[in-house]
């Protein structure tokens, strides 16, 4: 790169400030209105008059008015979306290893067919759910959830594995057993180390879009049973548990958010190329 | 996980073994079945999760039903779907999807660009910065999002008011939730923050396949950078921006987790998605709100036709292939 002249070098300081400012900014409002007390909520100011922990005593501190609405709620998201993560990824894997590997009739198509129920509608689906659900009790269950997230995890996760698959060099695994390894070790020793980071990076991809559902989770549950984290925030507002459920809402959207916002730095360069190429030839 | 490589330890690499037209020898059939029983499975699990709910709701779509009441159900043909089509509210729907979706599209093609700009060019030390900034947008919950907009503007906890106090003309007890325009303003903010990342990354991609001998060539030309944008590098990614398109078209288009958690549908803001809900599952009304669903679905199928067809977007191919 050659060198950069200080109006540059200024211009592009300004660019990130800028980019930094518009990403970060609702993250840092709700923030500002976590630390808030009932009273100062309306003080038509960003930063709080008057800083507290309150909110925070409300939906994680034992008697605190939201706890069991909220721990509850994250403890079904984490399992439900895990389950749905690790179940599509398995699935996946296999699908994409045939697809980059093999050559058999259908493939294109697998590949449209992921593309299609990708784009497809959710809710188009959650009315016949919610009715076949309540008639074999599935409504309001883990399971429940767990079947139709797969629509959410399975189509990203087969292209984005697909497209890292393709990119690895297989004749590596050849050219060990030629060397003497047996074949087990030729694939632990060159496949699976190429391929790890792509069957990691799909299931982040693949755990934020089930973490972020959230018209499975309003329509096709009634208690805390199996209620995630989105639906039980939009179930805050207007319970009688507690007064005002802004600060609450505010704090809860701060517990979920920061993990994300932690896996997002530390992997930010495989999320990227892991989006990228599954979206276009990489 | 993947153990059959062990067993086909060399195996040829795909594009060497195309079977000869009409004849397949045994191994490429066995490769077929080995491909479908690793592909099977994810295949027909997508299958079964999208297609069985969308008969059931076009069958539950032919049925006048009421959960309320559902010892009255009752085949009544297409009536469910004259009815939607004859009433207005399902046609101010409509036009409340389509200009949230039209100008999320553009605005976050725009925005999107710039940040698939900056990300490009931007110089390594930056480079993790902006791209992490870029994409924490993309990891939180949309209604996390929503929230954070929401209470921003809000009349009682916002502060976006005594921000915009100083412009003349400007009410500081305006009420940004008790009208279209103002609603469906915040509404399109949140999407627009939310989703600009996906496009961006999109882009990005696009923008890595821009051949960069073309760019300097056209510089050593005497191309000012307006130019070179227009000329090559825009022609270039096409595709990559065709096919981001079509996938924020899409997903604009079924909205809904932002106008629930600002306006639930309040103010003529209330897009299909809302519609469809509100009718199955907060009115209990299954034949109709199935109707609205297998028209959701449809119009979704339109649109992905019209620019496949209309704009030649090869899906796959520009995905990949």
């Amino acid at each position: 790169m050659r060198a950069m002249t200080w109006p540059q070098r200024i211009g592009w300081i300004v660019i990130t400030v800028a980019v930094l400012v518009w990403s970060l900014f609702p993250v840092f409002s709700i923030l500002m209105t976590s630390f808030k007390t009932p009273g100062g909520l309306f003080s038509g100011t960003l930063l709080p008059e008057e800083w507290t922990w309150e909110n925070y005593g409300e939906i994680l501190a034992p008697g605190g008015g939201a706890q069991e609405l909220f721990l509850t709620s994250l403890r079904n998201s984490i399992g439900i979306s895990l389950i749905a993560t690790a179940i599509a990824v398995v699935l996946a894997t296999l699908c994409a290893y045939a697809i980059a590997r093999l050559d058999f009739p259908g493939k294109r198509m697998i590949l449209v067919t992921a593309l299609a129920v990708s784009v497809f509608p959710v809710v188009s689906i959650v009315t016949p759910l919610f009715n076949l659900w309540r008639s074999i009790g599935l409504y309001d269950t883990w399971l429940g959830l767990i079947i139709p997230y797969l629509s959410l995890t399975l189509p990203i996760s087969i292209w984005t594995l697909a497209a890292f698959f393709r990119q690895i060099p297989w004749e590596l695994e050849q050219a060990a057993q030629v060397d003497g390894a047996t074949p087990f070790e030729a694939f632990r020793k060159t496949v699976v180390p190429l391929a790890a980071p792509g069957v990691f990076t799909t299931a982040i991809i693949a755990f934020f879009i089930a973490w972020n559902d959230f018209v499975y989770g309003i329509s096709l549950t009634s208690t805390d049973a199996a209620r995630p984290v989105p639906a039980a925030l939009s179930f805050f507002t207007g319970a009688s548990q507690f007064e005002d459920p802004t600060g609450a809402i505010s704090a809860a959207a701060i517990v979920v958010t920061i993990p994300i916002v932690i896996v997002v730095v530390i992997f930010q360069r495989r999320i990227v190329s892991g989006l990228t190429q599954g979206a276009v030839k990489g | 996980m993947s153990a059959p490589a062990v067993e086909r330890p060399a195996p040829p690499r795909a594009e060497e073994k195309r079977p000869t037209r009409g004849r397949r020898s045994e191994r490429s059939r066995a490769e077929a079945r080995l491909g479908w029983m690793l592909a099977g499975p994810a295949f027909v699990l997508m299958l079964l999760v999208t297609m069985y709910p969308i008969l059931q709701a076009f069958f539950d779509s032919l049925f006048s039903l009421r959960l309320t009441a559902p010892d009255e159900r009752e085949f009544i043909w297409f009536r469910n779907y004259a009815v939607v089509l004859g009433d207005p509210a399902f046609w101010q729907s409509m036009g409340v999807t389509l200009f949230i979706t039209v100008v999320t599209v553009i605005l976050e093609l725009i925005l999107g660009f710039l940040l698939a700009l900056v990300m490009h060019r931007a110089v390594k030390k930056l480079r993790g910065f902006a791209r992490t900034a870029i994409l924490v947008p993309y990891g939180i919950v949309t209604v996390v999002a929503a929230f954070a907009w929401f209470y921003a503007f809000d009349i009682n906890s916002g502060y976006i008011n005594s921000w915009l106090a100083w412009v003349p003309g400007f009410d500081e007890d305006f009420n940004w939730f008790a009208y279209q325009g103002s609603s469906l303003f915040v509404i399109i903010l949140s999407e627009v923050w939310k989703t600009t990342p996906f496009i961006s990354l999109l882009l990005l991609s696009g923008l890595a396949q821009v051949p960069g001998d073309l760019e300097e060539a056209a510089k050593v030309d005497g191309a000012t950078g307006w130019e070179v944008m227009r000329r090559v590098i825009l022609p270039n990614m096409k595709a990559a921006i065709m096919v981001a398109v079509l996938f924020r078209t899409l997903e604009a288009f079924r909205i809904f987790d932002n106008i629930y958690i600002m306006t639930a549908g309040a103010n003529d803001t209330e897009a299909l998605s809302l519609l469809a809900y509100n009718t199955s599952i907060g009115r209990l009304e299954i034949g109709l709100g199935s109707a609205i669903s297998v028209l959701l679905f449809l119009s979704v199928l339109i649109i992905a036709g019209i620019f496949i067809k209309g704009f030649r977007v090869d899906l796959a191919g520009g995905r990949n292939s």
